[in-house]
């Protein structure tokens, strides 16, 4: 592990040793500092209904059927049928799309392809809310509105970030194998399933991943969208009204958001490395 | 690997010498053709599109009707909330941005310097950063809550006399300040990855010249990680000036009123302190079915988001000249 500072400590050991104690100890009250919310909200969840509008931050008896009573609530299965369909299907379309349009950008040689990259950045700072109007009104013509559909279809075919976040990584696969490949007469797309997918595999996991929970946390899209039609919601949008329909159940509204917010900390979890990964790679240069 | 080659070389051989270039254009743009029908439908259409409704009224149900310069007229001139709603989100955009990327760097200054535990205490740190929208919404609406909520219990406890927060206007927008810094693992992450890959050498070089921390920052860490920190603000300016979701929520939550899916009918709520701008656009545009005036207002959300993305846009260019140059 190279830290920026083992240059640093020389005077002495007594300063050393109060350097490591000083930044540790931040470190660690912000560890702290960070997890503290969501341990209230898993306390709060197994509260019993009356103490839930206590102000006691243990709970006296733990109520672990909360997280059952919260489906008695609200038809959550549903929901969560909703949000696993345009999470999976995005993912999907994501991987048939993305992959080929982030290949032609790393690694085939054509004029203009710099600008065409320069596009997909725009397009990936583009406030969702800029293009509404006239998308709404599109899918309304289609027949569509109501529907996951709107929110699906647009990852068959272009979804900016995850060509950025792949062009990436395909980057740092070296050139050499996929001309040695095409040497031995490989085509293009030969190539691209034989050589650089197998290769790229952690940033396509990694893109998958950032694929399925932006999609997971999504609550403009579906709101737009399926807003007016109960039978579509996703779990955002049934978490956001979980609270007025259920006034005051605070133990049962956070008994919802741990169930909400599972998914994605056991997917961080499982693959964290990809995610850093991921996330490291969104950052660096051009 | 190898074994990878091997199987690629087996692979037919079309082998196919005449003009190799056009062949090579057409592959490209097969390679191409779904990301460009999507970027025409779904970026290129609608922007051309939204640009043509700003100058109509349009109901959804009746045909456009051409009005000229009208809701342009009206954004800048008579209508109230918008310029309410402008505000809000330029408070955001100052605000979060620059909360937000010296949260991360402070956060990413210390995780860099631990030597032990560093897993773990980044996993805790990023962590937060994954909770959907809505649900850390959520969680902050109840830790913040005036009448039990841990932090007014807490800060009643040590006799400090507590906001009411989400429900007070003076003080709803530092809460949800404090709820994106609380999700802001992710540019913590990149800072950090930019903080380890700052060469050695040049502090141990500096540390013999008898620089100190500070100035060892301020002329080493800088300089070197500054590309990022540009992305961060960058990000972090078009993340504000979309902030939507948390505002609806928290607003909502806070009037205890939910109307569709948690967008409540009192906007805003405390005093439309919460009412940013795309909020505004959503409401004009798919509440009051004004979807010409939501046009408009897209406009001018467009060329704010344009002016920050060619910034984004120049520097990475010349990245990669530099890199092409090298």
């Amino acid at each position: 592990m190279s830290t920026i500072t083992q240059a640093k400590p020389r005077k002495g050991s007594w300063d050393r040793k109060l350097h490591w104690v000083a930044t540790h100890s931040i470190g660690i009250a912000l560890a702290i500092g960070f997890t503290t919310p969501i341990v209230f909200v898993f306390l709060t969840a197994v509260m019993s209904d009356k103490q839930a509008l206590s102000s006691n931050l243990w709970p006296q008896e733990w109520h672990f059927e909360n997280f059952l009573r919260v489906f008695e609530k609200a038809p959550m299965l549903e929901y969560m049928a909703n949000s696993l369909m345009y999470s999976l299907l995005a993912t999907l379309g994501v991987m048939l799309s993305a992959i080929p349009t982030a290949y032609a950008l790393a690694r085939m040689k054509w004029r203009g392809r710099n600008a065409v990259f320069l596009l997909v950045v725009a397009a990936m700072m583009l406030p969702p809310q800029v293009v509404a109007v006239p998308l709404y009104d599109m899918w309304i013509n289609f027949g569509l509105t109501g529907t996951l559909w709107p929110l699906v279809i647009p990852y068959f075919l272009f979804d900016a970030f995850s060509v950025f976040l792949l062009r990436q990584f395909f980057l740092t696969i070296p050139q050499d194998y996929i001309d040695a490949a095409k040497i031995d007469g490989c085509s293009e797309l030969t190539a691209l399933v034989r050589v650089l997918v197998p290769m790229a595999r952690p940033g396509i996991a990694a893109t998958a991943l950032f694929c399925f929970l932006f999609t997971w946390n999504d609550y403009f899209g579906p709101l737009l969208y399926t807003g007016e039609n109960k039978g579509n919601w996703t779990l955002s949008l049934a978490l956001a009204s979980f609270r007025g329909s259920h006034q005051v159940e605070w133990n049962l509204t956070m008994a919802a958001t741990v169930l909400i917010m599972a998914p994605a900390i056991v997917l961080f979890l499982f693959a964290q490395k990809s995610f850093v990964k991921g996330i490291t790679f969104t950052g660096v240069k051009g | 690997m190898t074994a990878t080659l091997e199987r690629a070389a087996v692979a037919p051989a079309p082998r196919r010498t005449a003009r190799p270039r056009a062949r090579n254009r057409w592959t490209v743009l097969a390679f191409l053709s779904p990301a460009i029908v999507g970027f025409v439908v779904f970026f290129a259409y609608p922007l051309i599109a939204t640009a043509y409704f700003s100058f109509t009224r349009y109901d959804l149900i009746n045909p456009p009707q051409w009005i000229g310069f009208e809701n342009y007229v009206r954004m800048f001139t008579s209508e109230p909330l918008v310029k309410v709603a402008a505000w809000n989100t330029l408070w955001l955009v100052v605000v979060l941005t620059v909360a937000r990327v010296i949260f991360a760097l402070g956060v990413a200054s210390v995780i860099a310097r631990l030597r032990s535990g560093v897993g773990v205490i980044r996993t805790l740190c990023y962590l937060p950063s994954l909770a959907p929208p809505v649900a850390a919404t959520l969680v902050f609406s109840f830790l913040l809550n005036p009448e039990f909520g841990p932090v007014n219990a807490f800060l009643n406890f040590v006799g400090i006399s507590s906001p009411l927060w989400f429900s007070d206007p003076l003080w709803s927008k530092p809460a949800l300040t404090l709820l994106v810094l609380w999700g802001s693992g992710e540019l913590m992450i990149i800072i950090l990855a930019a903080l380890l890959d700052v060469p050695q050498e040049q502090y141990e070089a500096a540390e013999l010249d008898g620089a100190n921390a500070l100035r060892r920052f301020w002329h080493i860490t800088l300089p070197t990680i500054s590309p990022v920190l540009m992305f961060g603000v960058v990000n972090s300016i078009i993340f504000a000036l979309q902030f939507f979701t948390q505002a609806v929520v928290a607003g909502s939550v806070a009037s205890g009123t939910a109307d569709v899916a948690g967008s409540t009918k009192i906007l805003g709520f405390p005093q439309n302190s919460t009412l940013t701008y795309p909020m505004w656009l959503y409401t004009q545009g798919f509440r009051y079915f004004n979807m010409g005036y939501a046009a408009a207002m897209a406009v001018l959300l467009f060329a704010v988001s344009f002016v920050f993305t060619a910034i984004l846009v120049r520097q990475m260019r010349r990245a990669s000249h530099v890199e092409e140059g090298a």
